[in-house]
């Protein structure tokens, strides 16, 4: 049972979080409560949105709310491998759709899913601000440029091999 | 600077062999784009061969398609000479360590050439004056620079009255893309009383294909943070805040350098300069959402809520972060004040044109040659960016339009190249300065899957506060989808105005009054595109897959059956060195894969319906 209000919804405790929400007490923390939960638990499950609303003293709603209105926060555990394919002005000119169909058709995956062994999840992002690569996709803090769709289906089946 | 030796390798290894090693230094850029384009395996090389000659790094220098760009100096103690190396890939990293080393080298191949040197030296900077030039983790090489000259002598020298005199002097306008005098702000932020005030900082770049903030704050981060040092002082307030997307992790990350060393310094922090006045800055991160830039709703952000726009009035100099007297500027605003304050208003206005004072940074990308960013005087034309600095179109082909403002600007088409890049003249097209995306088009992009595009972005990223923002979007996308797909009707085009319309009138912040732009002007200039879709199902630009075939001639097909193998549909038949091959178009997906390994040029693409 929740101690708190005593309800009878149990509330799992999250500890890697709680010297980040023991410093931002107030809601104007929130996000920032948010952004170090994704980092520390991958993703943002609906328990772990509950114990930072406990712990706040906020309604869950409004956490659910900001959650869900920044593109950042991720409600689903992400794959190994997350793929931020770019699909900003410059790429789409130059052809990050043909792009995003290979990566989806090698996969087998739509934009926003994990492949079933939890290898790979593929997100699409608005500019990664290296336009000049274009079309680009980054892969684990690492930048693929230039991009062809049978480049970008090699890389893939190399991090496949590889693990 | 010793361009005579460039030409002459030789030379130059024997001048550089006869100093000590130790008064060689090189430069690396390393902004996002540079590492992207493997500046950190260039430098790792580097380091690894040249283990006694001083490595720094530098910012983004604006020209990415040159990147990574390698500096050598050499000094003699009197004078310095640079030679600029450009794409230096790992192989090109040896070539110059064996060029430094006085070993017989293929350096000369990655110099970089006398045209792109002269468009380096003919940009005029202002906002980007140290970007790619200084070492953005070094608070010496800023202050070397002439910096925090300005904050000192405005706290010491100027009432806050005096600053924005100054501020007004230089006609200085806001550079996130609504151009509101900056000085009118700080006054507003001055004259409302508050027991405390705040200076923000608008880093929340979400323009597709707009990246000039985070150029600056990689590559010059501390002229941010005179900026705001010197706004907090104009309007008085004691705290700063910068808001910048979290996708700009290296630009984060320098910021807090700068930020710790500038306090270290005494610049920021309590008591500054011994003249009792005290400001510090923090940063906050950003989680992803493009109406952020909106100021109402950064400060809604930073209070922890959705990112949703406030009505105005009160606007922030009003009551703005936690109901306090609020200045919000953008990056490339705070990042020109340092010069202004410090060579004075009127020399920053003697810059650009009577309505639109200074320079302004634009990111060109697209279908441009030399894609980076540029740095011009308001005022030059259109033509003379694309043309001049930006090389031209990519693979000579024609130009069609460019898009001004990102997905709240419009397009620009090739009849109005003349237009100078102003605040009013951009508007008179329908376009915006915008924060300064300027996307290239040739004529192979398609003007109505373009509008579609940015539709689909603003359509997203529409935060639903105002219905006319958040369903007309919607129904607008619906429409273009429709037509890119060939199954536009009448009265389509005439829909698409009227929502348009709308949806300026109706909606409370930027992202929805602008939003429509793309589509307006879109159609405004290439109407014929769009009643070509509907009508004749066809697709001017060879575009919109499902308004296009491929077919193979016949005549000119060798039979050798290359694009067979490439088609992943297994859409071709035919049969080596006996017959021609041939498509089969219900198969086909119009992927163009065909064309592209023909050797022979005889995959043609034409409109599907005809």
């Amino acid at each position: 049972m929740c101690n708190e209000c005593g309800c009878n919804n149990k509330v799992t405790p999250f500890p890697l979080l709680d010297a980040t929400l023991a410093k931002y007490t107030d809601a104007t923390g929130l996000i920032t409560v948010l952004q170090k939960a994704q980092e520390a638990y991958g993703y943002l499950s609906g328990e772990l949105m509950v114990y930072i609303a406990r712990k706040m003293g906020l309604p869950p709603a409004k956490v659910y709310g900001v959650a869900t209105f920044y593109a950042q926060f991720r409600l689903k555990p992400v794959g190994k491998h997350l793929i931020l394919l770019c699909q900003g002005t410059a790429c789409h000119v130059n052809g990050s759709e043909a792009i995003e169909e290979a990566i989806c058709a090698e996969l087998g995956i739509k934009e926003g899913e994990t492949t079933p062994d939890g290898l790979f999840t593929l997100t699409s992002v608005a500019c990664l601000g290296c336009c000049s690569l274009s079309p680009v996709m980054m892969i684990g803090g690492e930048t693929f440029g230039t991009l062809t769709p049978d480049k970008a289906r090699a890389i893939l089946k190399n991090i496949k091999t590889s693990g | 600077m010793g361009c005579s030796y460039r030409l002459d390798t030789k030379n130059v290894n024997k001048e550089i062999k006869d100093m000590d090693n130790k008064k060689l230094k090189i430069i690396i850029g390393k902004g996002s784009c540079g590492i992207a384009a493997g500046a950190n395996k260039t430098e790792a090389v580097l380091r690894a061969l040249l283990p006694n000659v001083e490595i720094a790094l530098a910012g983004c220098i604006g020209r990415c398609y040159l990147e990574p760009i390698v500096d050598v100096f050499a000094y003699d103690g009197k004078k310095s000479e640079k030679l600029t190396f450009v794409k230096v890939c790992e192989k090109g990293a040896e070539e110059i360590a064996k060029f430094v080393t006085g070993a017989p080298n293929n350096a000369s191949a990655y110099l970089i050439s006398d045209a792109d040197k002269a468009t380096l030296e003919s940009l005029q900077c202002i906002a980007l004056k140290n970007c790619g030039i200084i070492n953005p983790e070094k608070i010496d090489e800023y202050t070397a620079s002439d910096g925090y000259k300005a904050l000192t002598s405005c706290l010491k020298e100027k009432t806050p009255e005096e600053v924005i005199a100054e501020v007004k002097a230089s006609g200085l306008a806001g550079r996130g893309g609504a151009g509101f005098p900056t000085y009118f702000k700080w006054d507003a932020a001055r004259k409302n009383a508050g027991d405390k005030k705040y200076v923000i900082c608008n880093a929340d770049e979400g323009d597709p294909g707009a990246f000039m903030d985070r150029a600056i704050l990689e590559g010059d981060p501390h002229a941010v943070l005179e900026g705001m040092a010197i706004a907090a002082y104009a309007v008085g307030a004691s705290e700063g805040v910068i808001y910048v997307r979290a996708e700009y992790p290296l630009a984060i990350k320098r910021l807090e350098i700068a930020i710790a060393q500038a306090r270290e310094k005494g610049f920021l922090g309590k008591n500054i300069l011994g003249t009792g006045f005290s400001f510090d800055i923090r940063i906050k991160e950003g989680a992803g959402a493009f109406v952020c830039g909106e100021e109402t709703a950064l400060i809604a952000s930073l209070e922890g809520e959705r990112g949703m726009p406030r009505l105005k009035p009160p606007f922030p100099a009003q009551k703005g972060f936690m109901g306090k007297p609020t200045n919000i500027n953008n990056v490339e605003t705070y990042a020109n004040v340092p010069f202004i304050l410090r060579s004075g208003g009127e020399v920053f206005a003697a810059f650009g044109t009577e309505n639109s004072k200074g320079t302004k940074v634009f990111a060109l990308t697209g279908k441009i040659k030399n894609g980076g960013l540029v740095e011009i005087p308001m005022g030059s034309t259109v033509g003379e960016v694309i043309y001049g600095v930006g090389g031209g179109i990519k693979d000579d082909k024609a130009f069609k339009a460019v898009q001004m403002g990102g997905p709240s600007g419009g397009c620009i088409p090739a009849s109005l190249i003349d237009t100078p890049i102003d605040y009013k003249s951009l508007a008179a097209t329908g376009a915006i300065m915008g924060s300064g995306g300027m996307v290239v088009m040739d004529e192979t992009t398609c003007m109505v899957d373009m509008a579609r595009f940015f539709l689909d972005f603003t359509c997203k990223e529409s935060c639903g506060k105002c219905t006319h923002c958040r369903i007309g979007t919607k129904r607008m996308l619906e429409i273009l989808q429709r037509i890119t797909k060939g199954e536009g009707k009448e009265g389509d085009i005439e829909a698409l105005e009227e929502l348009g319309k709308l949806i300026k009138e109706g909606a409370l912040c930027a992202l929805g009054q602008t939003a429509p732009n793309p589509v307006l002007t879109t159609i405004k200039y290439f109407r014929n595109e769009y009643e070509d879709h509907i009508n004749l199902k066809r697709c001017t630009a060879k575009s919109c897959k499902p308004l296009i075939a491929y077919r193979i001639d016949p005549e000119i097909c060798k039979n050798c059956g290359l694009c067979k193998r490439a088609c992943p549909f297994g859409a071709i038949s035919g049969e080596i060195k006996k017959q021609p091959f041939t498509i089969d178009p219900k198969i086909c997906d119009a992927c163009g894969k065909c064309a592209s390994v023909c050797k022979f040029k005889a995959v043609n693409v034409g409109d599907k319906w005809s």
